[in-house]
């Protein structure tokens, strides 16, 4: 005790003995008190990288000017709207410098070239992480409550998805993501509400199943249920891993609720497909361009046609003869949705057609499939299951209704915390990590998840997370300005007679008016300015394809000539292009000068023949429409006016705008125009 | 300034400890049962995918022994720049010769130097193989000359789309070749593209493109052409002055 007073008082000797001793030791502690805050900057990790960003660009022949636009200590990009604090370019100094191309070592890299300023979005928008810390480690990795990790290069377009609701050319993986959401049903058990207050909406079709026993069996329905891929390796249904028992069930369940359709077999005059040619039915197939909208496997196992409808390798395990019949009769009674034309086949080409059909199928599909009679305890429990299983959220069906938000709301799922998030072990913790796992491996979750399985590659499962990342708190609250709508569909109908019939053809499931419809085939909100009236009326009684490429193309349907009269009179009259004047545009008729200008331009000037054929003997360009009667087929005010612009005309084509002067476009639509049928088709 | 250097050593590993926790651990000790003499590829190589993601196709190298023959459970091991993953990055030959990894690529645009490499009997033997990673403005300009260009540029036909290649008179090149694109500078191509053939003293046949494409989708197209050209791009760059 006494050793101690005495060391202490000893001390307060040696450092406060004398007012000199004090004021020097005082000033010293101050001092050290002093330099600790630039002393910690100075051993701080981000100190160390500017002095290496110095050093880098030491030697380098620009040194002065990027020396000059060195920013030293703690940066930071301050976006009170977008809530961003970023102090990244503390050590990404190189960022903005475009002569740092060649430099790979990270943090200095330059950014690549975006078409957004870096100072308007900040880094963490597309990029997460920590904006405000200033370590590497807080801010790239940190997994704790509240904060994110930095997204992997894989999903960055997400980031692009938070303002641009539209479709942009240089994000096809969140397109491809977007589309999937709708085309594969999930958005039919989880809301996904925008920014812009509307709710994405189902794409897929899925069929009704209120009058399932009319087109198929129980044992059908059984083993589809118990892996739709085995059916068809191009199907969107998901596997629920169902047992045999369930499967039986939730069959016997759909047969016994399902009612008769009345109009189904009524319209059906059946003909029989005995003793026509054995080929007649896949040339019918063929000329029919079935395959533009369905898929066969071929014997090589790849999938031949469009995915708008249902895959037909295995047709005929499906469904029954006289519904086929009745359906390729006219699609529309059993389903008036549908996406398929009513054809107009008459009683020999349905019976061809079906006979074809009920000739795809695999004598080894199902086979060993033999249910007992239902109990009504099973039809109870398949009901049950149903419900339970949320069938009803697709496909509608007798006794069980739509069931309301079935599955996780996903409007903010892009912002969901880690903390609320339950890993399995192994997995990496961040969000992209769990969203993947989610959609692959639904049920490895746990036992008693409902989210079936689905078939995706790492590619649609990649797209699929990365359209959800950007469904972020940040997208719903960003400023409206900077928010890039939607392209949507409209709900545009033709009226009359005609609409009707526009409606029995689906011209819509491959056209698109006016906003509604599909890109598969051309848009003809502008066609009545476009084309002649006689070669409309000849092409919808024989469409002979205008691109050799094209490997889809526009089937024929019998129209009877009145219908097709009315169809035709109403595409000239209704849609007609404001800004075409028909006044002021080329004659159809010109003199030999004028015209042989024209070729001239055509085959030296702007070298058409590159890409369209205007003379079968010395043409040879195959991307563009044929020309060799575009004078009988396109009117002179359309072609004048393409040749001016012709993306002002069609949005988005392909064919270059050649900035044509006046005079070049006139010149060019009289040779154009003298360019005619010869009275007889060239069949092709 | 000794100790400084240190930290910063110690700070760039702690770097590169980071960046190489996203390879795939070491697979649990394969057994090889087999040696082989020869390494070559069978499918996989040069290919072109957005930087971060996975290639479309796996990787597939095939071990040989002397007479060319398939040699099964021959150890390859995948070798790449550090941000690039293979998933596995060890494999054993199947009953075919064949070793087949999927590749994820790295983060930075360009082209990846990859290896596969089996031990062998006297030495180990490699294969090397390239793969190119597009950023942002390089995929853009894919789509772009997919959509625009491809058909006159590229002589494959696929089963959507035939290509026009034969049907012209006057040869374009494939956006590939780069023996004969990389002499011609940006500012020249900026030309052709934007005002066609003639811009070049060249042939009518490739249309001008300035009222068709925004100018910094020309350039996202040649950010893209300089990325896939074979042999590789090499810029004429700054010549910087040594101090
Ligand atoms: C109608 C066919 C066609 C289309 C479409 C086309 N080109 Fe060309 N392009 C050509 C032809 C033919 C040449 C060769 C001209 C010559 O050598 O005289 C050429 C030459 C070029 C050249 C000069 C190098 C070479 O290959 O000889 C570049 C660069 C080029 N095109 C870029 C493009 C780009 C970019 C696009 C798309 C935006 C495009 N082209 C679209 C036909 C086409």
């Amino acid at each position: 005790m006494q050793t101690v007073k005495k060391f202490l008082s000893s001390l307060w000797q040696a450092l406060f003995g004398d007012t000199m001793r004090a004021f020097g030791v005082v000033s010293a502690a101050l001092l050290i008190a002093l330099a600790i805050a630039p002393a910690k900057d100075h051993f701080s990790e981000w100190h160390g990288y500017q002095g290496r960003y110095l050093s880098l660009i030491r030697d380098r022949g620009d040194a002065i000017s990027l020396r000059r636009r060195v920013q030293p200590g703690i940066q930071q990009t301050w976006l009170p709207e977008l809530g961003v604090v970023d102090r990244c370019t503390t050590c990404h100094q190189g960022l903005k410098e475009s002569s740092l191309a060649d430099v790979h070592t990270q943090p200095f890299r330059k950014h690549p070239a975006i078409p957004h300023s870096l100072d308007g979005f900040g880094c963490v928008t597309c990029h997460r992480g920590q904006g405000p810390a200033t370590t590497v480690a807080e801010a790239h990795y940190s997994d704790r409550a509240g904060e994110d990790p930095i997204l992997p290069a894989r999903y960055i377009e997400s980031g692009c998805g938070q303002c641009h609701q539209n479709a942009l050319t240089g994000t096809p993986q969140l397109n491809l993501g977007r589309q999937m959401l709708a085309r594969y049903g999930c958005v039919s058990c989880h809301s996904v509400k925008l920014p812009d207050g509307t709710t994405l909406t189902a794409s897929d079709n899925p069929p009704s199943l209120e009058h399932i026993a009319d087109k198929t069996t129980r044992e059908w329905i059984f083993t589809w249920l118990k892996d739709p891929q085995a059916y068809a390796a191009s199907a969107t249904m998901p596997n629920y891993k169902l047992n045999d028992a369930d499967a039986s069930d939730i069959s016997a369940f759909l047969m016994s609720s399902s009612t008769q359709h009345a109009g189904d077999t009524a319209t059906l005059v059946t003909a029989s497909a005995k003793n026509v040619d054995p080929t007649a039915g896949a040339s019918l197939y063929g000329q029919s361009f079935c395959a533009t909208c369905h898929a066969v496997q071929n014997a090589a196992g790849n999938l031949v046609g469009g995915d708008v409808g249902p895959e037909l390798t295995r047709i005929g395990n499906k469904v029954k003869p006289e519904w086929l019949q009745a359906w390729i009769e006219n699609p529309r009674t059993y389903d008036s949705k549908t996406l398929m034309p009513h054809y107009r086949f008459t009683p020999q080409q349905v019976a061809i057609l079906a006979d074809f059909l009920k000739n795809k199928s695999d004598s080894d599909y199902g086979a060993n499939v033999h249910l007992n009679a239902a109990t009504p305890l099973q039809i109870a429990h398949g009901r049950k299951l149903v419900a339970e299983l949320g069938c009803a959220a697709c496909h509608k069906m007798n006794g069980v209704s739509k069931p309301e938000n079935f599955a996780p709301d996903l409007s903010r799922i892009g912002s969901k915390p880690l903390a609320q998030l339950i890993f399995l072990p192994g997995m990496e913790h961040s969000l992209p990590s769990y969203i993947t796992r989610k959609i692959k491996q639904p049920r490895g979750f746990g036992p008693g998840l409902k989210m079936p399985q689905f078939t995706l590659t790492n590619a649609q499962t990649d797209a699929l997370t990365t359209a959800l990342m950007a469904l972020t708190e940040r997208s719903q609250s960003m400023p409206a300005k900077l928010r890039v709508a939607a392209v949507r569909e409209s709900n545009y109908q033709p009226a009359g007679h005609a609409g009707k019939l526009m409606t029995e053809l689906a011209c819509f499931s491959c056209h698109r008016i006016n906003g509604h419809g599909s890109d598969m085939a051309p848009d003809l909100t502008r066609e009545g300015s476009s084309v002649q009236r006689q070669w409309l009326d000849d092409f919808l009684k024989n469409p002979n394809t205008l691109r050799p490429s094209l490997i889809r193309r526009m089937p024929r349907f019998n129209l009877s000539d009145s219908d097709r009269k009315e169809l035709t009179d109403y595409i000239m009259v209704a849609y007609q292009s404001p800004d075409i004047d028909p006044d002021t545009a080329p004659s159809a008729t010109n003199t030999p000068a004028t015209v042989e200008h024209g070729r001239q331009l055509f085959y030296s000037k702007y070298a058409c023949q590159s890409c369209h054929i205007a003379d079968t003997k010395t043409d040879k360009g195959y991307i563009g429409p044929t020309l060799t009667q575009v004078g009988s087929r396109l009117t002179p005010a359309w072609i004048y006016a393409w040749m001016r612009n012709p993306q002002a005309l069609r949005p988005g084509t392909m064919e270059p705008n050649q900035n044509l002067s006046d005079e070049d476009a006139r010149a060019l639509t009289a040779f154009l125009m003298t360019l005619k049928s010869s009275g007889k088709q060239e069949t092709k | 300034m000794i100790r400084r250097s240190m930290a910063y050593a110690a700070l760039l590993l702690m770097g590169v400890g980071t960046g190489c926790k996203q390879k795939s651990a070491p697979s649990p000790a394969l057994k090889p049962t087999a040696i082989g003499a020869a390494i070559t590829e069978s499918s996989g190589g040069k290919q072109v995918g957005p930087t971060g993601t996975a290639l479309k196709d796996p990787l597939v190298v095939q071990v040989n022994d002397e007479q060319g023959a398939a040699v099964a459970g021959a150890l390859v091991d995948f070798h790449g720049p550090a941000s690039v993953r293979f998933e596995p990055a060890s494999v054993l030959t199947d009953s075919s010769g064949q070793a087949t990894t999927a590749v994820v690529l790295g983060t930075i645009s360009g082209r990846y130097q990859l290896s596969a490499t089996t031990p062998g009997k006297a030495h180990a033997v490699t294969l090397q193989v390239a793969e190119t990673a597009l950023g942002y403005q390089q995929q853009l300009g894919s789509i772009l000359a997919d959509k625009y260009c491809n058909r006159c540029h590229n002589p494959e036909s696929s089963a959507e789309r035939v290509s026009n290649y034969d049907n012209l008179e006057v040869k374009p090149h494939p956006f590939t070749e780069g023996d004969t694109l990389n002499k011609i500078s940006d500012a020249d191509l900026m030309a052709i593209i934007q005002h066609g053939g003639p811009a070049l003293s060249r042939s009518a046949l490739m249309p001008p493109y300035a009222n068709t494409l925004s100018s910094a989708e020309v350039q996202a197209i040649i950010a893209y052409v300089r990325v896939v050209s074979d042999p590789p791009y090499r810029p004429a760059g700054t010549v910087y002055e040594q101090k």
